[in-house]
């Protein structure tokens, strides 16, 4: 790696929120950092000492010439809606107000996605559309508008404070895992995971790590996506096929990643439990008072741990599971939750009781290839085949990637009944 | 900043009011007003009469088409709307969200300035 690359992996985030509140402008400030380290790929060797600092003063002149040349006049944009524009004297992390403002509820999902991975992730457009299977002008046009937005509607730049601030990190955790979702199980295309996706997922779960310390929720979202990532290499066999979790090879998972989310989960249960802190530290949740505890991200991240600290797939705790999908089921009320407590259910007391709790899922799932999926693994187990098949069939109608159509064709021949 | 709250929403329920129910719509938006004046937030609005009475201009090949009814045929309908002046979309959303209508658009009025 170059200098400058790593300059633009550590710096890029931190340089782009900081120039942002200084020119109140997102657009100016990422193509004035942008035109700094361009300089910097032809002026480095030799390093400067303090490179970001190098880079801030390049793009603050970048910046000016751009607004001297009228190029931005031209736009007629207004300027950012900064709290504090009080021009600092040391770098300070300016970044959660950047993360903020581009995962703000004004914005469509999509729109918080791709500026979240463009300014907070540093990823180039074309990375981006890439990662999304979209041609580079659509999502180059998806980034200014939702940067158009940002300022015709005067979303601020700012970060939340007070009850306000609970709900809005909801929104940025929402959008990071959408991310990682969307990399570790891809809804459409050829291959079934985009590690590259689901990394700079986890790199971004770190980053709000840093700027929202003890924050069970952020944690707990860290901690989730770093057990499933610590799968992405037995997930998949040698022709790209998907390889259900008690058949993965388990030596090939990532066990460092799985200490560290185990870690991260001890060290929160260890803030909520006065008694075992020790410190008489009561208060567990430091930037989100109000929340239920645990809530949904941290008991995610408890049932793939559950997984993850299994050392063979028969050794999964699968009654606690059950329970933990329970208590999630119970604050979210979702349908893709019920269908997982099925799962657990299924596992800890029979296929039976798992096909029950499907009841009723149809009318929101439907369109859902899990959904038939489990249904028809059920029904196998319950020896019910002709149902079984049917299941299968519903399934392959809504399958969305290659990988997952070959599997449930596989599971379907498998059926001693055609 | 400057927007515009649009108040949006099915107008059957208020067609459909009593005396007493419209009072108490009226006092939620004498309070909503309220709060406007005490941050110095209010620039102006009007309650619209129901759709109904909406009449339609539209210009096409050079003449202009009086049709009766609203532009757009919805269930829901713009019934009012509030000119506000607020720091930012954040508060902008905070008195959105004290609007007693339903479903509240937020506009953003561009600045000529």
């Amino acid at each position: 790696m170059t200098a400058v690359e790593q300059a633009y992996r550590e710096h890029w985030a931190r340089l782009l929120a900081l120039l942002t509140a200084e020119v109140r402008d997102l657009d100016l400030a990422e193509e004035a950092l942008q035109d700094a380290f361009a300089a910097a790929v032809s002026a480095w060797p030799p390093v400067p000492g303090n490179p970001p600092a190098w880079l801030l003063t390049t793009a603050r002149r970048r910046a000016l010439d751009r607004l001297r040349r009228g190029a931005l006049a031209a736009r007629k944009l207004p300027l950012l809606i900064v709290d504090d524009p009080e021009p600092p004297s040391v770098i300070p992390d300016e970044r959660l107000r950047l993360i903020f403002t581009c995962c703000h509820p004004a914005l469509s999902m999509d729109a918080r996605v791709a500026l979240t991975l463009r300014c907070v992730g540093g990823l180039t457009t074309r990375e981006i559309a890439r990662m999304f299977l979209v041609p580079e002008a659509t999502m180059a046009a998806r980034i200014t508008r939702a940067k158009k937005k940002i300022a015709q509607a005067g979303i601020p730049y700012r970060v939340p404070a007070g009850p306000e601030l609970a709900e809005r990190r909801d929104g940025v955790l929402a959008t990071v895992y959408l991310i990682f979702t969307e990399g570790y199980a891809a809804t459409g295309g050829d291959r079934l995971i985009r590690a590259d996706l689901a990394a700079e997922a986890v790199a971004l779960g770190r980053m709000l790590r840093e700027l929202l310390p003890a924050d069970p929720e952020v944690d707990g979202l860290l901690a989730l996506m770093l057990c499933h990532h610590a799968r992405r290499d037995a997930r998949l066999g040698p022709s790209g096929e998907l390889i259900r979790l008690p058949d993965q090879d388990r030596s090939r998972w990532h066990r460092e990643e799985i200490h560290e989310a185990l870690s991260l989960l001890a060290a929160v249960s260890e803030r909520a439990d006065p008694r075992g802190a020790g410190s008489g530290q009561t208060e567990s949740g430091g930037a989100s008072g109000g929340d239920p505890f645990p809530g949904p991200y941290l008991l995610q991240a408890a049932i793939a741990a559950e997984h993850a600290a299994a050392v063979r797939a028969e050794d999964t705790d699968w009654p606690a599971i059950a329970r933990l999908y329970g208590e999630l089921e119970q604050i979210t009320g979702s349908a893709v939750v019920r269908l997982n407590r099925a799962v657990a259910v299924a596992e800890a007391s029979g296929p039976g009781d798992g096909l029950k709790l499907l009841d009723g899922l149809d009318r929101m799932l439907g369109r859902h290839h899990l959904l038939h999926a489990t249904r028809a693994e059920f029904l196998r187990r319950l020896g019910r085949e002709r149902e079984a098949l049917d299941a299968y069939e519903r399934a392959l109608e809504v399958v969305g990637t290659d990988p997952e159509r070959a599997f449930l064709l596989s599971r379907r021949a498998d059926l001693s009944i055609r | 900043m400057r927007y515009v709250l649009l108040a949006v929403g099915d107008e059957k329920p208020w067609a459909e009011a009593g005396p007493a129910e419209r009072e108490e719509i009226y006092a939620r938006w004498g309070r909503f007003e309220e709060l406007l004046t005490a941050r110095d937030a209010g620039r102006g609005g009007n309650e619209l009469a129901p759709s109904g009475t909406a009449t339609t201009v539209r210009k096409t090949g050079g003449k202009a088409v009086v049709t009766d009814g609203p532009y757009a045929e919805a269930v829901e309908q713009i019934g009012g709307y509030v000119t506000i002046e607020a720091a930012s979309m954040d508060e902008a959303i905070e008195f959105a969200e004290a609007c007693p209508s339903e479903i509240v658009e937020i506009r953003p009025v561009p600045d000529q300035g």
